[in-house]
């Protein structure tokens, strides 16, 4: 198991350099550089600034240097506020996204278990053909249009919650969580249901049920075990849909997270600040993934380690 | 006593029952046709509005849908018809949608049934990559090409392409695992095929199935891709429109206008379904067992 985890570890390891060398070369093959501007700076200053930015070194150089950099934890100066670095904006707003994403996996994670569920207790009834019609209503339409649909009706028909902002009350944070939660408990839902059908037909929940346990007991002790494997993989996945839609969603309802600098600075083609937030969020979900998956071979005695 | 030779029956491919399975699922039909409509429409777009899509109204600015003045989906804040650029918006989604999964297709299947046919080392190096590139932050990617590639649309089919074949050689190359054990590739291999034409005359085409069922789900999340990126302001540029970016005018315009908002999100949506209502049925038609 130790050694298995230390090998998923050192596997890791090649998926996190390509992330950095893909989000660095690209960034630096971008056609026009980031003093492009209407005004044509003096050639004197251009390369003053180059060389403050070490934009005059060779490429390689320019990436290693960037590469030690960013294993300190340093993504460098943003190119566009001018007085902060890229980690400083990052920290900014780190809080507020995974206040938003926090919650939004936990809502996620417990009601779309809790429905799928329901759902496969009562397969082929009128609760479950309801169920799953909405879930697949929930996995097609994306949040872009589900969080202005939200605003227009509960915002501004009803006046009922504030349509933007963070932080002043939390009534806030109701829209956007809740478009950002629910495709993803459509998904949860979804393969709960299909995976606990499954499982409830499954030789020791019959074993179970004969031995006279309660029913209750049979389904929540010995089906949600099983059933509940493939909803742990889907995690992983769940992570990076949350993170994805969270950059839509913190741009509709201005919300100051890292989503909105993301935006900003791929509009502004602030270089630093768009490879530092890519970077970051793929670590964050590479390193989830991982987790995911040794939480996974722990609780699956079949996933062989070697 | 001889057999009798009887009439000759005729045989059930099993594309004949899958397409027989296919048009008794009502929710897939439906959906088919209403994707055709969707279609039509946006190939007939320039000749069904009463206006180009680029065109400025000046009697109607951001006037609500009427039948009078022929806005039959209002205008925008520039006076432009929103039932043409609805329409017009659909062409660039559905192309979209439909190149990039063409690309996804071609080097997925190509990739897939390459890695699963060779097997060994070739194998695991191929299959490894892939895995690499999946667990990359796909979304970021396809948003730091649109920065450094400039607001290219053709470029961000290639982009989208590119990145989305990833599970499409997976699903071939587990499909080709199997496959290669089977007779037909063994007789094709002892009779001298080359292995390339092994890989083309006999495993692809016997991949073609999860293809197909994979294919119409990946359309659909390309288009939300593609919507996604244009919806941050990174996609397609004005004049040219998407549904993706549409919506966001909507949403900028939507306390006074919601009309702007309410008809790219109703195709997408639409469209989304049918696509998926799609799939789902092509997956139970291919594969009755799993049902």
């Amino acid at each position: 198991m130790l050694s298995y985890a230390i090998r998923r570890l050192f596997g890791a390891v090649p998926t996190l350099l390509l992330l950095v060398a893909v989000a660095f070369f690209m960034m630096r093959l971008a056609p026009g550089g980031p003093f492009d501007k209407e005004r044509k700076v003096p050639a004197e200053v251009l390369a003053n600034l180059e060389k403050a930015y070490h934009l005059d070194e060779p490429l390689i150089a320019q990436f290693v240097r960037y590469l030690g950099n960013v294993l300190r934890g340093d993504f460098g100066p943003s190119f566009k506020y001018k007085d902060f670095s890229v980690t400083e904006l990052i920290w900014g707003g780190f809080p507020t996204s995974l206040t938003l994403g926090g919650t939004a996996i936990l809502l996620a994670g417990v009601i779309g278990i809790t429905l799928g569920i329901f759902a496969a207790l009562r397969q082929n009834t009128m609760v479950d053909y309801v169920l799953m019609a909405s879930a697949m209503t929930g996995i097609a339409l994306p949040n872009f249009v589900v969080a202005p649909l939200l605003t227009l009706v509960f915002g501004l028909w009803l006046s009922w919650l504030p349509v933007g902002g963070w932080g002043d009350s939390w009534t806030q944070g109701i829209l956007p969580i809740v478009a950002l939660t629910l495709p993803e408990i459509a998904a949860i839902a979804r393969l709960t249901r299909a995976s606990m059908i499954e499982t409830l037909r499954s030789n020791y929940v019959r074993t179970a049920r004969a031995k006279g346990l309660p029913e209750r007991v049979a389904i929540l002790r010995h089906a949600l075990k099983g059933a509940l494997l493939p909803v742990i993989s889907y995690l992983g996945p769940a992570v990076a849909g949350i993170i994805t839609g969270s950059i839509i969603i913190e741009q509709i309802f201005s919300i100051p997270g890292i989503g909105r600098y993301f935006v900003q600075a791929s509009l502004n083609r602030d270089y630093t600040l768009v490879m530092g937030v890519t970077i970051f969020y793929g670590v964050i979900i590479i390193l989830f993934n991982l987790a995911v998956d040794l939480i996974y071979g722990f609780l699956d005695p079949k996933v062989r380690y070697d | 006593m001889p057999l009798e030779p009887t009439d000759e029956i005729a045989g059930r491919s099993l594309w004949a029952d899958a397409w027989a399975r296919l048009f008794r699922n009502r929710a897939a039909v439906a959906s088919l046709v209403a994707l055709g409509i969707i279609v039509a429409l946006a190939i007939l777009a320039p000749y069904l509005g009463a206006y180009p899509y680029d065109e400025v109204d000046w009697d109607n600015i951001q006037t609500a849908p009427s039948f009078e003045n022929r806005h039959y989906f209002g205008t925008d804040e520039n006076g432009r018809d929103l039932f043409v650029r609805t329409l017009f918006g659909g062409r660039i989604s559905l192309t979209v949608g439909v190149a990039a999964t063409l690309v996804s297709v071609v080097i997925g299947v190509a990739w897939g049934a390459t890695a699963g046919f060779l097997g060994g080392r070739a194998d695991a190096l191929m299959m490894r990559f892939v895995d690499i590139l999946y667990s990359l932050p796909f979304i970021f990617f396809v948003i730091l090409l649109s920065v450094v590639f400039g607001r290219s649309i053709l470029l961000i089919y290639i982009a989208i392409g590119a990145v989305s074949w990833l599970d499409m050689a997976r699903i071939v190359r587990g499909q080709t695992l199997s496959l290669k054990r089977r007779e037909f590739v063994e007789a094709a291999h002892a009779s001298g095929v080359s292995p390339f034409n092994i890989i083309r005359r006999h495993i692809v085409p016997n991949t073609l199935g999860p293809v197909a069922v994979y294919v119409t789900l990946t359309v659909p999340r390309v288009i939300l891709v593609e919507s996604f990126i244009s919806f941050l302001g990174m996609g397609v540029q004005e004049p040219e429109t998407s549904w993706g970016a549409l919506i966001s005018e909507g949403v900028r315009g939507m306390e006074f206008a919601p009309w702007m908002l309410v008809s790219p999100c109703v195709f997408l949506a639409v469209t989304l379904f049918c696509f998926n209502f799609l799939g789902d049925g092509l997956r139970d038609a291919l594969d009755p067992k799993d049902r």
